[in-house]
């Protein structure tokens, strides 16, 4: 769904895991700008109807990016700088307490 | 037209003792305020506490008791009358102790319920105990008492079946009418509203915070004062805890509620976050697995308190079929003001369990 | 942590920035809070990264490397900058109660600026929750922060001068397959052309020469442009695939891989309404806005609001409504004397008022369609909590009033987003289901946390503001 403008090195870049898939970014790559970029398109399932949700506003306002970052549930990706070695899951429905 | 019944406040109290009414054959006006109004009945925190109440206070206690078991009845017929779910969970309650003293405390409050000639079942459980129900309790609980005649409920959804069950029998709600002034006439009342007068043959009061100002029009006496209680609420998460609690419980949807405090702040109904921060703090005793969970809101509502904290249920002497009902216990006393005040105002009486809550006896302290 | 400061900024765009750098620049203490990482708010996102790559300037426009100026004046000032800093409650006085990486901060100022801008107007239509629907100010971010353009087919729908903006910077790009859905209504023209003499004034002609350019310019690119727009439906299973809509009467249906969505911006209206401050309803923009004076002080002591989250302005208007807001501060904290604020204040309003002369113009061309807030029966009103139109109209006609009774029955608004993008919608839908107006409807209580804080950082603020 996006590709970049610039030609990158994909041998250097960093990478976050998501879903047990490595995804290269780029260095100042939000995690949900790192993720759309790779083709991922559901981000989350809705708690409340299982509905599948993606990224919607990009600014921290619609709370749709939810992702579990590193064991830490509910992270919104449009907030989060992607960082070398995350390990990243879909939000499956309402947290769960450990 | 006039109405067999006019009930003024459109919370919970007023909601039920309206489709109580209507549901045996009154004609009944449900009169609400507007959207922006102080509303108790949004802020209470859904339980329906037994264990304990009204110890000390044996009127109190037999009435609370009586309301819970009522509560089955109460909302099966809601949701066969309006097909809505008022989230009602009798999982049984959990009161937590930090302290052994703490759950000595306990103890003795059975002691006490069963020496006012209540009866209600109560267990005490230590860590392990606990731990079974609870796998994730925290280290700092010591034990806790546990009651099975405990439930919680949604209010919010408790309030719109009762409004909606009014409704559909016939009844008549009218929001956005706020009463400025009531006038008894030949044959009852007139209601002053903004869309012209609402006559009823019988009145109740039970306009939470708002009955001070319009009671002395019909005679009553409602010295109620605002007590503010600040609730916090967190993001969904999976069912894992279906108790009610005397500190936290877990939703239908799976918001964990926080509560409650109190506070005297007058007629301040926003939020201190040390307040918040307390309940916060007593809720990772509780449950530490909560510590990484999102809050999306923490709010303060007004309780509205009598002197003794007891109910005012009441007929004016003045003014015959007008009546007052006031409490702090919305949600548990819910069942039996519609099973049992409702029906006995729109008759012109009051039942005789409810005669001690009169506003005469806050009179006599008075030497 | 709690600190004091002469004077908070909160927001980190034109207007906080101005304001930031003009308060630390007349010797004021003073902080300033972003929850993003990098200073430039929306408009100017990733200006301080971005401004070395030429391509991506170039596609972006210059409009967007002004922005360097203000980030090189912010850093050059002295004032405090803490980003990737979440406010979550503020109180009068003022206190400003944040975290930063997990730990929760107590900040107090003399004074305070609000200057969060402004959020996308909530578009609800059919099939608007499908991963694939975006904000065309979502697909911008994409491009300013990460150099991603849309590839495949992308469908934006809507109007306004961020949506031809967008669309000529996906041609630069080089986006291949792009479809243009205008929804401006042309029953707007001639109440929009009693403006338009004004708006040639000031600074206006600008704007509108940037306008007819770019409308120009996608008429002669890779784009179809279909005007009168109306009845959009987006389908998918699991993302949007299929756009339906109509050119009036007539029926199309057009597949798609990604749609960006735009009907103007509207204030931030979170931390205003949660301190209490009186919002009116701007007709003209269809929208909240907080109630101030000409210098941005709100109606409480030592409160400010500057730029969008006041108003929508734009981002020129929006700096130096900063630089004015901060003089009437520095006034305030006696650092300058009235008379000086008044002088320095004679010029920057000047500059500012320059700016909003073609407004008028612009708000009446693209005023929303009353679509936007009536969307049929079955179209989500509230994403989190997944409630649809349908469901209010039935509260409505039960007797939900206003947005509180509403969240009450219906959980609009009591999700994650704390009813960002349902608000304007639940607004509007009421006040069009019993006739009267959005002012009369009001909007819903905004509660504390402004942003979701964890129960355990919540717990850890304790009575002076320090962690436990």
């Amino acid at each position: 769904m996006f590709r970049r403008i610039e030609p990158g090195t994909p041998e250097q870049s960093p990478t976050v895991s998501f879903e047990g898939r490595q995804i290269a970014f780029r260095p100042g790559d939000s995690l949900a700008a790192a993720l759309l970029a790779a083709g991922i398109s559901a981000l989350r399932q809705s708690p409340v109807d299982a509905s599948p949700r993606a990224p919607y506003c990009m600014m921290g306002v619609c709370f749709e990016c939810l992702v579990e970052i590193d064991g830490r549930q509910n992270q919104q990706a449009c907030l989060t700088p992607a960082q070398d070695g995350m390990v990243v899951h879909r939000q499956t429905g309402a947290r769960q307490l450990p | 037209m006039t109405y067999d019944l006019v009930v003024v406040g459109g919370g919970l109290i007023g909601a039920a003792i309206a489709w109580g009414a209507s549901r045996t054959g009154a004609s009944v006006a449900l009169l609400d305020e507007g959207d922006v109004a102080y509303r108790a009945s949004r802020g209470n925190f859904g339980l329906i506490w037994l264990q304990g109440k009204g110890v000390g206070k044996p009127a109190y206690m037999h009435w609370s008791l009586r309301a819970g078991r009522l509560w089955k009845d109460l909302t099966e017929e809601l949701h066969a009358a309006t097909g809505l779910d008022t989230g009602w969970r009798q999982t049984g309650g959990l009161h937590f102790c930090f302290s052994e003293a703490e759950l000595d405390k306990r103890r003795d409050v059975l002691a006490r319920t069963r020496a006012d000639g209540g009866e209600i079942t109560m267990k005490f459980l230590d860590r392990a105990g606990l731990r079974d129900l609870v796998p994730g309790i925290g280290p700092q609980v010591v034990g806790a008492s546990f009651s099975p005649e405990d439930s919680h409920v949604s209010p919010l959804y408790l309030l719109r079946a009762l409004q909606q069950a009014l409704q559909d029998g016939g009844g008549s709600y009218q929001p956005g009418t706020t009463v400025a002034e009531i006038r008894p006439e030949a044959g009852g009342f007139a209601v002053a509203t903004p869309s012209g007068p609402v006559h009823g043959r019988r009145i109740v009061l039970a306009a939470g915070l708002g009955s001070a100002r319009l009671a002395p029009q019909l005679g009553l006496s409602m010295p109620v004062e605002p007590e503010r209680g600040q609730i916090v609420v967190t993001e969904r998460v999976r069912p894992c805890f279906p108790y009610a609690a005397n500190c936290l419980r877990q939703t239908a949807e799976g918001s964990f509620l926080f509560g409650s405090s109190h506070e005297e702040v007058g007629f301040d109904d926003g939020t201190q976050v040390t307040t918040a921060a307390d309940l916060c703090a007593t809720a990772l005793r509780v449950l530490p697995g909560l510590e990484a969970v999102g809050v999306v809101r923490f709010w303060g509502s007004l309780r509205v308190m009598t002197p003794d904290g007891l109910p005012i249920y009441e007929e004016s002497s003045r003014y015959p079929g007008a009546f007052a009902a006031t409490c702090h216990s919305g949600v548990t006393l819910a069942s039996v003001h519609a099973f049992d005040i409702g029906p006995a105002v729109a008759a012109g009486i009051l039942p005789a369990a409810v005669a001690s809550f009169g506003s005469g006896r806050f009179d006599v302290q008075a030497h | 942590m709690s600190r004091d400061w002469d004077a908070i900024v909160i927001g980190a765009g034109p207007a906080g920035m101005a304001a930031a750098a003009t308060l630390a620049e007349g010797g004021a203490r003073t902080l300033l809070l972003d929850e993003q990482a990098e200073p430039g708010g929306q408009i100017y996102r990733a200006i301080e990264r971005n401004r070395g790559n030429a391509r991506l300037s170039g596609i972006l426009g210059p409009d967007y490397l002004y922005g360097t100026t203000l980030t090189e004046r912010l850093r050059a000032s002295g004032a405090h900058l803490r980003f990737s800093s979440t406010v979550w409650r503020v109180e009068p006085g003022a206190a400003v109660w944040s975290r930063t990486n997990g730990t929760v901060a107590l900040d107090r100022a003399k004074a305070l600026v609000i200057a969060t801008g402004a959020m996308e107007r909530p578009v609800p239509l059919a099939g608007w929750t499908l991963p694939g629907v975006m904000t065309v100010g979502a697909l911008q971010v994409l491009l300013k922060t990460g150099g991603l353009v849309p590839s495949g087919k992308l469908v934006l729908a809507g109007t306004g001068p961020l949506f031809y903006l967008f669309a000529r910077q996906c041609l630069d790009a080089g986006v291949e397959h792009l479809t243009l859905l205008d929804t401006a209504r042309s029953g707007n023209i001639p109440a929009a052309l009693l403006h338009l003499p004004r708006a040639f004034t000031g600074q206006g002609w600008r704007y509108l020469a940037k306008g007819a350019g770019l409308l120009a310019s996608l008429r002669v690119g890779r784009v179809k442009l279909l005007r009168g727009v109306s009845g959009i439906t987006i389908e998918g299973e699991d993302r949007a695939t299929a756009i339906r809509f109509r050119v009036g009467k007539t029926p199309h249906r057009l597949t798609c891989d990604l749609v960006g969505l735009h009907e103007g911006v509207i204030p931030q209206q979170q931390i205003p309404r949660s301190l209490g401050c009186p919002f009116d309803w701007n007709d003209a923009q269809s929208c909240f806005q907080p109630r101030r004076d000409a210098w941005g002080a709100s109606t409480l002591p030592g409160i400010f609001i500057a730029g969008d989250a006041g108003g929508i302005i734009g981002a020129q208007a929006s700096r130096h409504e900063g630089d004015a807001t901060a003089l009437a501060v520095l006034a305030e904290l006696g650092r300058i004397t009235p008379t000086e604020r008044d002088a320095r204040l004679r010029s920057v309003r000047h500059a500012r008022d320059a700016h909003l002369s073609a407004r008028p113009f612009l708000d009446r061309l693209y005023r929303p369609g009353p679509d936007l807030v009536t969307p049929p029966d079955p179209v989500t009103i509230c994403r989190c909590e997944a409630v649809c139109a349908g469901s209010l109209r039935q509260a409505v006609e039960r007797g939900a009033l206003g947005p509180s009774q509403a969240k009450v029955f219906l959980r609009v608004g009591m999700g994650p987003c704390q009813g960002r993008l349902c608000g304007p919608s639940v607004t509007g839908l009421i006040a069009r289901e019993t006739g009267r107006s959005e002012a009369e409807i009001g909007y819903y209580r905004i509660r504390d946390p402004i942003k979701p804080v964890t129960v355990g950082e919540l717990a850890s603020a304790s009575r002076r503001g320090a962690p436990r």
